[in-house]
């Protein structure tokens, strides 16, 4: 299939592994990963700060830039069939979000009336990466090895927004030698939420904490997440820690033990 | 003052919900997709041990018995609890009282006549036998409604022990089979156990302000 | 002249200081947060109410469809709120009940005070009054409201009673006293509730029946009660007060006089809805199937007349004095917005509070509302207005602009709610309304646009072209001079909030956009 890298601006910026591990595992597993130069954010920030007027340029963007994307390759497009990003949180920001923040600056005159359809139609065909590889291509055995102890973190927007179930546990479980260790209170939120993790430093850090030791608990070399701006967070707080836990983006355990071979 | 505060309120409704004009929009469809009903009869064998079971854990006393030990059921129960004195509604059977040995004060109702027991007088008795309108098997819910085998509200609050008779034609599956049994506009109380409290830790303890005994007595068959 | 938003016309509640705290949101949860006791209590508390819920909902297989039907209901009757109204005022009038309308607090407290005075005679003044808990009237401030006419309102429920011997406020919509422990409990009670036996143990059976005696001669003489109600059906004028204790029991039923102040958007169609309703509270709030008490009437209620049941009406059954009062201060301001209106779906269940990692931390006392948690974030700024950045918001900013941000957006409210309220799309909504309007504040001569803004247009012009996002990213990877091992340990305002506790990663050697450009530049 060829497929799409949106690559999140996080992950394009500060943790560029997530998604090259999503390009080396797609690869891997026999399909062709463009890249749209043109992307940039999905403007989640600015829609979940308040900032709806500033996000719309941000989502006007992103839908032109994955429109074209696509779109067939005889009308221009690149003809991929699909979109793929490494992170729940900003596919919950396409699917949810771009269409009401579309149909609300409509109202108030700023924003086209057909953007909101043309917003959906992309996000019908955005997923995470884990909901691409079980429901779109099929695999839950992606064929890697990761002999290590790993605990994961269901992130807030994979969970509820996407409803990604255990699609993550179940590509885990299915990755040679590593050794699954449950999360306890797994589903409670790591304190993160963007801005929130400023504005409300002290509430997220005790957030933080609570999570942290959650991690300690499970006595896990790794803990993984399908976000790299949650894992940055809990990783920002182990590391001040001075806890031996790493955090690494499921893509990279999923492209297996070795992958940056493939870089 | 208060008429003006009426129309007000009512007009910035309209205007809150953009209507203009004074007609009213059709009620909208509601998805009644859930169960109605557990698919059983009233009084069948698989609610009434739900319903035991339902009771027992919210700590309610549960004596089952056949329609002709109900006195001697009733009896053995007020004995064991120590009762001497019971009040009761004006519509009790009497056959439910018949083998106990207990001094029964009933509480007078119009059009019958008779005394109402004053609160005094019912914060004195050791207790309170009445019947019930309809049980809920599901939810361990005893439905009184203030007919004259329910008694007034009030009859079955101030004493500290609350015997109910419950018919086994009585018992339901769940809430939505209730509430068509019920008359709306009657003074209705829902009892499910004894009266309880979770604010300390939001832990479950029995036994605060209502009845801090109830028994039931289910009549099966 | 104050400028809220909202829309124009439609005015927010009075101003008694039961929705707007004195301090912003991120300054009161400091305090709060500063409390290990507090948070041990609110800890345990709420992880034992989340496991009782989480048992009775997994035990109905039709849970998501009753959650379906309620919001539908609550839709339907905000559609049709005002015909609903009107109809449940009829068959409250037609059942010997009186309806009174409030479009404030103040109004409310002065009608419920008439009222009071008017059950007492010149000889013989009713002095206090027993209360059932009761969100609306602590919205308005009943209790001072009566306390300023020399009329005592005593709490019966025992949360309350704790609450209120203690000079508390309440911090959950629920169990007010979630706050506190078995142990403070104990205390309080020693220290406050008169005849108490200096014997009392911290045993929550011991406690509870400490409350009942101290309680039951207030119950037995009570003239008047005040209560507040979950559900009124505007088919059938039936009240429905759902509780535990008993108590509201008697003051539903012993005094002469009982008047129920209830907010607006409180209507249930028919009598066929409560077989929704019933099925979804007390799960969702003790995490009971049933809880043990409730209790309907309607208007000034009678028991069935004849031996044998029947159509006719018999003997009074409770107060015969029944007074509705309906309540908006602030609701038909909420209803206005579209997108905001949900919230007056609210069944006052607390699943909400329960589940949110905020709440569960901070406690109610942040949110400087009688409504705290993730409904009270979203319901207490469209009751009691924000203010934005306008001249006339307090020094320090107002504490219900915060509310909308006291939210990491985890979604977890939503889930838990029973009639489906999208807390977190609400959140998001108020926050974009907020901006919206200090942005328009700001463009007053004399205000300058906030740092806060200056920096999200920056970074949303950025983040619209590509080229200028990636001569961003190469001034993001000068950062790497900060980091030392791979981490960066103290940033500058405002990004120090995030390095006071947490380390940031160093910008990498290379982005994903230059790897890619390097490695597959001639593939698209
Ligand atoms: S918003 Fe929903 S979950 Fe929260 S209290 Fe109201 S009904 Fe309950």
């Amino acid at each position: 299939m060829r497929i799409a890298l949106f690559a999140t601006c996080l992950a394009d910026a500060m943790f560029p592994r997530a998604a090259q591990a999503t390009v080396v595992l797609l690869e891997r597993l026999g399909h062709e990963v463009v890249f749209p130069s043109g992307q940039t954010c999905c403007g989640q920030m600015h829609v979940n700060t308040g900032y709806q007027r500033e996000a719309l340029p941000v989502v006007e963007h992103h839908v032109d830039v994955f429109e074209a994307a696509l779109r067939p390759r005889a009308e221009g497009g690149d003809g991929v069939e699909a979109v793929v990003a490494p992170s729940g949180s900003c596919v919950g920001s396409v699917r949810h979000q771009h269409a009401l923040v579309a149909r609300r600056m409509a109202e108030q005159g700023r924003a086209d009336a057909g953007l909101a359809d043309r917003a959906e139609a992309v996000a019908a065909r955005t997923y995470e990466l884990s909901e691409l590889l079980v429901d779109v291509l099929g695999v839950t055995d992606v064929g890697a090895r990761y002999p290590h102890r790993v605990t994961y973190h269901p992130t807030c927007h994979s969970l509820r927004m996407l409803r990604v179930d255990d699609k993550p546990l179940r590509l885990l479980r299915a990755v040679h030698g590593l050794d699954l260790v449950e999360l306890p209170d797994a589903e409670q939120c790591c304190g993160f939420g963007g801005t929130f993790s400023v504005k409300n430093a002290d509430t997220s850090t005790a957030m933080l904490a609570d999570k942290i030791r959650a991690v300690q608990t499970t006595r896990s070399e790794v803990v993984t997440a399908g976000d790299s701006s949650c894992l940055m967070h809990i990783g920002g707080g182990l590391s001040r820690l001075r806890v031996g836990t790493k955090t690494v983006h499921l893509a990279e355990i999923l492209a297996g033990e070795g992958w940056e071979a493939a870089l | 003052m208060t008429t003006s505060a009426r129309d007000e309120v009512l007009d910035r409704i309209r205007t809150a919900l953009g209507r203009s004009g004074a007609a009213a929009p059709e009620p909208s469809p509601v998805p009644r997709e859930y169960r109605t009903s557990l698919g059983r009869a009233p009084g069948d064998p698989v609610l009434l041990d739900l319903l035991v079971d339902r009771l027992v854990d919210y700590k309610a006393e549960v004596h089952r018995c056949p329609p002709g030990a109900v006195g001697a059921t009733v009896a053995a129960a007020l004995a064991a609890h120590g009762a001497r004195r019971i009040a009761a509604p004006a519509g009790l059977p009497a056959a439910w009282l018949a083998g106990a040995d207990v001094e029964t004060v009933t509480d007078g109702a119009a059009p019958d006549g008779g005394e109402a027991l004053s609160v005094a007088t019912l914060d004195a008795v050791d207790g309170v036998l009445t019947g019930c309108a309809v049980a809920v098997a599901q939810t361990g819910t005893i439905v009184l409604d203030s007919s004259p085998v329910c008694g007034r509200r009030a009859l079955t609050l101030v004493p500290d022990y609350h015997l109910i008779v419950v018919e086994a034609a009585q018992v339901v599956g769940s809430v939505p089979e209730a509430l068509p049994r019920l008359d709306a506009v009657r003074p209705l109380t829902w009892v499910s156990g004894p009266s309880a409290t979770s604010d300390i830790e939001l832990d479950r303890v029995e036994g605060v302000h209502g009845p801090r005994t109830l028994v039931v007595v289910l009549v099966e068959g | 002249m104050t400028t809220f938003l909202g829309m124009p016309g439609l005015p927010v509640a009075t101003e008694r200081g039961t929705l707007r705290g004195a301090d912003t949101f991120p300054v009161a949860a400091r305090k709060a947060l500063a409390d290990t006791q507090l948070r041990k209590n609110l800890g345990h508390a709420t992880s034992t109410i989340r496991a009782k819920r989480a048992r009775v909902v997994g035990e109905l297989d039709d849970w998501e469809e009753l959650r379906a039907a309620g919001a539908a209901i609550k839709a339907d009757v905000m559609a049709r709120l005002p015909e609903l109204l009107v109809q449940l005022e009829e068959n409250v009038t037609a059942r010997g009940g009186h309806v009174h309308w409030a479009r404030d607090a103040d109004e409310a407290n002065r009608i419920v005070l008439d009222l009071v005075r008017a059950a007492g005679t010149p000889d013989d003044p009713v002095t206090s009054v027993v209360k059932v808990k009761s969100m609306a009237t602590q919205e308005i401030g009943l209790n001072e409201a009566l306390a300023e006419a020399g009329i005592a309102a005593v709490e019966t429920d025992l949360a309350e009673l704790i609450v209120q011997l203690s000079d508390d406020t309440p911090s959950h919509i629920l169990v007010p006293a979630i706050h506190r422990n078995r142990a403070e409990i104990r205390q309080i009670f020693l220290d406050h509730m008169p005849d108490v036996d200096p014997g009392l143990t911290d045993e929550p059976r011991v406690l509870a029946m400490a409350a009942r005696a101290y309680l039951r001669r207030t119950f037995l003489a009570a003239r008047v009660a005040v209560s507040g109600a979950n559900f009124a059906i505007a088919e059938t004028g039936t009240l429905a007060v759902v509780e535990s204790e008993g108590n509201g029991r008697m003051c539903l039923t012993l005094p002469q006089t009982l008047v129920t102040v209830m907010g607006i958007e409180k209507l249930l169609p028919t009598w066929r809805d409560l077989e929704v309703f019933l099925q979804l509270l007390p799960r969702s709030s003790t995490g009971e199937r049933m809880n043990p008490y409730t209790s309907m009437w309607t208007g000034a209620p009678k028991t069935s007349g004849g031996t044998s049941g029947g159509t006719a009406d018999g003997a009074p059954d409770g107060p015969q004095e029944f007074h509705l009062v309906l309540l908006d201060n602030g609701r038909t301001a909420t209803l206005a917005d579209e997108a905001g209106r949900q919230a007056l779906h609210c069944i006052r269940c607390s699943a909400c509070l329960n589940v949110c990692p905020v709440y569960e931390r901070t406690g109610g006392h942040a949110y400087g509302s009688v409504y705290p948690g993730p409904i009270g974030a979203v319901l207490t700024p469209q009751l009691a207005g924000m203010h934005g950045h306008g001249a006339d918001a307090p020094a320090g900013g107002d504490p219900v602009d915060t509310l909308p941000y006291a939210s990491s957006l985890c979604g977890a409210c939503f889930d838990a709610c029973p009639v489906r309220i999208d807390i977190p799309s609400m959140l998001v909504h108020l926050r974009a309304k907020h901006v919206e309007t200090a942005q328009a504040q700001r463009r007053v001569p004399g205000l300058p646009a906030s740092a806060e803004n200056a920096a999200m247009s920056a970074a949303a012009w950025v983040m619209r072209d590509a080229g200028r996002f990636s001569l961003a990213e190469k001034g993001l990877q000068l950062g790497r001079v900060l980091a030392r091992d791979g981490r960066i340990r103290s940033l500058p305002p405002p990004l120090s909030a995030w390095t006071t506790s947490r380390d940031a990663p160093a910008p990498p050697p290379e982005t994903f956009r230059q790897w890619w450009a390097r490695t597959r530049g001639d593939r698209s």
